[in-house]
């Protein structure tokens, strides 16, 4: 049979061919391209428009900013030195930097305080934030706040050393009674926090903080983008345990406590950020003791907490729901009660699954705590709208000083929301 | 057999107020009851000391006397002579003219980009996540500022449009883009059937609705034939008269004729203005807003399952029908809760407009009313009253259409 094929074919390939590579039309660049940008005749307008729009924002943006003055002390010397030329004012970014950061008041041979503040932040945050490091850092996390409190206002070391026993005290109460009954280590801990505050506050002698080791610095001196940071960082790590209680609170079967957190959570939701700022600033100190004196500061600490406390609640709720119910009664069954069962079965998984609403919410603060300018605050908007802009050197140099801004928040917010992706990946437990 | 017997009834001690879980949230209720009674008998005192000290008292007559301010950007009757409550309502009405606006445009924007960043076409979906991220990260006050800075600061003094060398001139010779605010034509009617142009204007809208209404007596007939016989009759051109017709004829009849802002002395005058602040606030809350719709509108499409648009490619529909019939409809579903969310925090957002002088109800009422009045209790309180009403009602308004497009399954 073999041979009656030699006779059919005359010629037989034995050996194969070397893979040819594929047409020039089908790689590289120009199927790229084919594929994705000139697929139809409506995607290739799109493409044709996308490059036109891109093209006329970077020939006017980009001469300004390659052709930048950064060294000097006013707009007009400024404008002489451009001659006439397109080009931008970044030399009111470096003549200002300090007041764009710390603002106006702030003493300039402290400024070191609030730069350590945020370098230990960093450290105190880190445990927090990626859970491979060795989990004794939290330690560090714990105590920071009374750190940074000492660093960036001064005064006597006595007062945050009190604060941190009250906290002590009662984490030792809770410790000692609180594997008995719940409610009772809890009340209990509060109660010797409060002892040992008003024990502690006889104990600091008048006017330690006169000839402390860190000058005293009053809150109406803080500004710049510190406030902004710290507004943040603090109204975050408030509320989200107030938080944690809210949703707790609206899911609770006491038609009482669960009235009371719908009734604030709505509420709060329901009202701008910017009416209780007002509320922060005219109206609340008429509702502390007529001879206490709390700083602007503190008051719109405590209002934005409240504000983004209820939004933390909301998402938090929506953990809680998304949890099976299973959970809660394989909970039940096994006889925990329901502190236990919310502290070691039900909150570990609902704020897992929170934790990129949270950081939303986080994001979200972040970016209102620039509404407290509206209320005569000087943050890194008030400095700009305030301070800089109405100086008869730089009366006029808008976008520098808006892009810079922008700039910032752009840099931390999108910071923030990649690692809440990167969050998200890393606790996906379930196999999909 | 023996006889089932109820077990014996526990007698009810004070000890199982705390022990006993039946009991125990009465026990927990009660101080909770306790503490909040507590407190507000606390700053109440506070508050009445307070007050006392400062010899003021809660009173809202106020609202009455004359506010001795002017509103630049108003939609009702308005002078200096007005009462305190009459500036308040020209800010609610301001503070609603902005949100819908905005809530309008917002929509119109996020659609669009939403779409297009899943468009597959590379360079255009790159661009369109550039812009969300660039807005949704930035404080919208920030934006506020540049797109009111752009307004004033960029656009040309109406100095600028005088003379025969004028560095400006009008676009179109319709509008004028001034850094006093943008005019536009104004429509209005030259033999109106009604002594007021409110009421023309009434008559117009009066006719829409009817056209409206008649066009979906057509469309349900349409449907009835279709059903029937199977082919739907072509009302592309039923349409096009009943919506034209009746309101050309109207406003030929009514004639209509347009006022085109002119410079007069040193401002433009004649046709509508739409003032930098409105603009500023207008703009950026739409396009900050925007960029959270598109994430929405993205999500929502990419939440429908890739089976229903391969089942209706299948099916030989073409994929500008399988958009509108097959994944739009099931992508609303889960667009619109957020959407409402994002029309919630338009409405609260809008009391930004603080920042750049925009009249609305934070500026009237919670801004010159309270530093004029004092009042600053009464005001905040009736400022949080408003938003709290109009935020309520926004989520009522939208949860009924939201139940009525829900999935509806057994």
């Amino acid at each position: 049979m073999s041979d009656t094929h030699a006779q059919t074919v005359a010629f037989v390939r034995e050996t194969e061919i070397p893979p040819a590579p594929p047409p020039g039309r089908e790689t590289g660049v120009y199927k790229w391209m084919r594929e994705n940008l000139f697929s139809s005749i409506p995607n290739s307008v799109l493409t044709i428009v996308a490059l036109a729009l891109i093209y006329s924002l970077l020939s006017g943006t980009l001469p300004w900013l390659l052709n930048g003055v950064w060294n000097t002390s006013s707009l007009q010397e400024c404008r002489e030195v451009l001659d006439g030329q397109v080009g931008a004012c970044f030399s009111v970014l470096t003549e200002r930097w300090n007041q764009l950061l710390y603002g106006f008041k702030y003493p300039v041979e402290e400024y070191w305080r609030p730069n350590l503040a945020l370098l230990l932040l960093l450290i105190a945050l880190a445990p927090v934030l990626f859970f491979d490091l060795p989990r004794k850092l939290l330690a560090f996390t714990a105590v920071y706040p009374f750190i940074a409190f000492w660093l960036i206002w001064g005064g006597s070391i006595l007062v945050p050393i009190v604060a941190l026993l009250g906290f002590v005290a009662a984490g030792v109460v809770f410790q000692k009674y609180g594997k008995g009954s719940f409610a009772v280590g809890f009340f209990g801990g509060i109660l010797a926090a409060i002892v040992v505050w008003n024990v502690g506050g006889f104990l600091i002698p008048e006017g330690a903080s006169e000839n402390a080791m860190l000058a005293a610095v009053p809150s109406r001196d803080l500004g710049g983008f510190m406030l902004n940071m710290m507004l943040g960082v603090t109204c975050v790590s408030l509320s989200v345990p107030l938080g944690i209680a809210l949703a707790l609170g609206r899911q609770s079967s006491m038609p009482l406590i669960k009235w009371i957190c719908v009734v604030f959570i709505e509420f709060v939701r329901g009202v701008p950020l910017i009416t209780l700022l007002f509320v922060a600033s005219v109206m609340l100190s008429y509702f502390f003791p007529p001879d206490a004196t709390v700083d602007l500061f503190l008051r719109v600490v405590i209002m934005i907490t409240l504000f983004s406390s209820a939004y933390i609640a909301e998402v938090i709720r929506g953990g809680l729901a998304a949890l099976p119910k299973g959970q809660y009664e394989a909970a039940d069954s096994l006889g925990l009660d329901y502190p236990q069962a919310m502290r070691l079965i039900i909150l570990p998984q609902a704020l897992k699954i929170s934790i990129p609403g949270i950081v939303n919410v986080a994001v979200g603060l972040f970016k209102d705590t620039t509404l407290v300018s509206v209320i005569s605050m000087f943050d890194l908007l008030g400095m700009i709208r305030g301070p800089i802009l109405a100086s008869t050197e730089w009366n006029g140099v808008y976008w520098e000083l808006l892009g810079f801004a922008a700039f910032l928040f752009f840099v931390v917010c999108y910071g923030i929301s990649q690692y809440s992706q990167w969050l998200e990946r890393r606790l996906a437990t379930d196999h999909r | 057999m023996s006889t089932l017997t109820d077990p014996p009834k526990e007698q009810f001690q004070l000890s199982m107020l705390v022990n006993d879980t039946r009991y125990r949230s009465l026990t927990f209720q009660a101080i909770a009851a306790l503490v909040l009674a507590l407190a507000i008998w606390y700053l109440g005192n506070n508050l009445i000391q307070n007050l006392r000290a400062a010899g003021l008292n809660i009173s809202y007559n106020f609202l009455g006397d004359p506010s001795g301010y002017d509103i630049n950007q108003r939609l009702v009757e308005y002078d200096s002579q007005s009462s305190h409550a009459r500036a308040a309502l020209v800010g609610v009405l301001n503070t609603l003219l902005v949100s819908v606006l905005a809530c309008i445009t917002a929509t119109i924007f996020g659609v669009i980009a939403g779409v297009l960043r899943l468009s597959n076409n590379w360079l255009v979906s790159k661009l369109m996540a550039v812009y969300v991220e660039i807005f949704r990260n930035i404080p919208v006050l920030i934006w506020i500022i540049i797109i009111f800075t752009i307004m004033t600061a960029v656009m040309p003094g109406p100095r600028e449009f005088r003379g025969d060398n004028a560095t400006s001139s009008m676009v179109l010779d319709l509008f004028a883009f001034t850094n006093r605010g943008v005019y536009i034509p104004m429509p209005w009617f030259e033999t109106g059937l009604f002594a007021s142009a409110t009421m023309n204007w009434l008559l117009v809208i009066a006719t829409l609705v009817g056209s409206f209404f008649v066009m979906r007596k057509v469309e349900n007939n349409a449907t009835k034939t279709q059903e029937e016989t199977g082919i739907r009759p072509n009302t592309k051109w039923i349409a096009l008269g009943v919506w034209l017709v009746p309101l050309v004829l109207l406003l030929f009849l009514m004639g209509l004729s347009w006022e085109v802002p002119a410079l007069k002395g040193f401002n433009f005058s004649g046709g509508i203005k739409i003032g930098g602040p409105l603009i500023a606030l207008w703009f950026a809350l739409s396009i900050y807003t925007g960029a959270f719709i598109a994430e929405n509108v993205r999500a929502g499409i990419q939440a429908i399952n890739k089976g229903q648009t391969e089942a209706a490619a299948a099916l030989g529909l073409r994929p500008g029908r399988i958009m509108n019939l097959v994944v739009l409809p099931q992508a609303l579903r889960v667009i619109i809760p957020p959407l409402i969310s994002n029309f919630l925090n338009i409405t609260k957002n809008s009391s930004l407009a603080i920042a750049v002088g925009y009249a609305d109800i934070t500026a009237t009422l919670g801004g010159i009313t309270l530093n004029q009045t004092g009042r600053a209790i009464e005001c905040v309180l009736l400022l949080m009253l408003f938003y709290l009403t109009a935020s309520l009602t926004i989520s009522m308004v939208m949860n009924v259409y939201n139940a009525s497009v829900k999935l509806k399954e057994r």
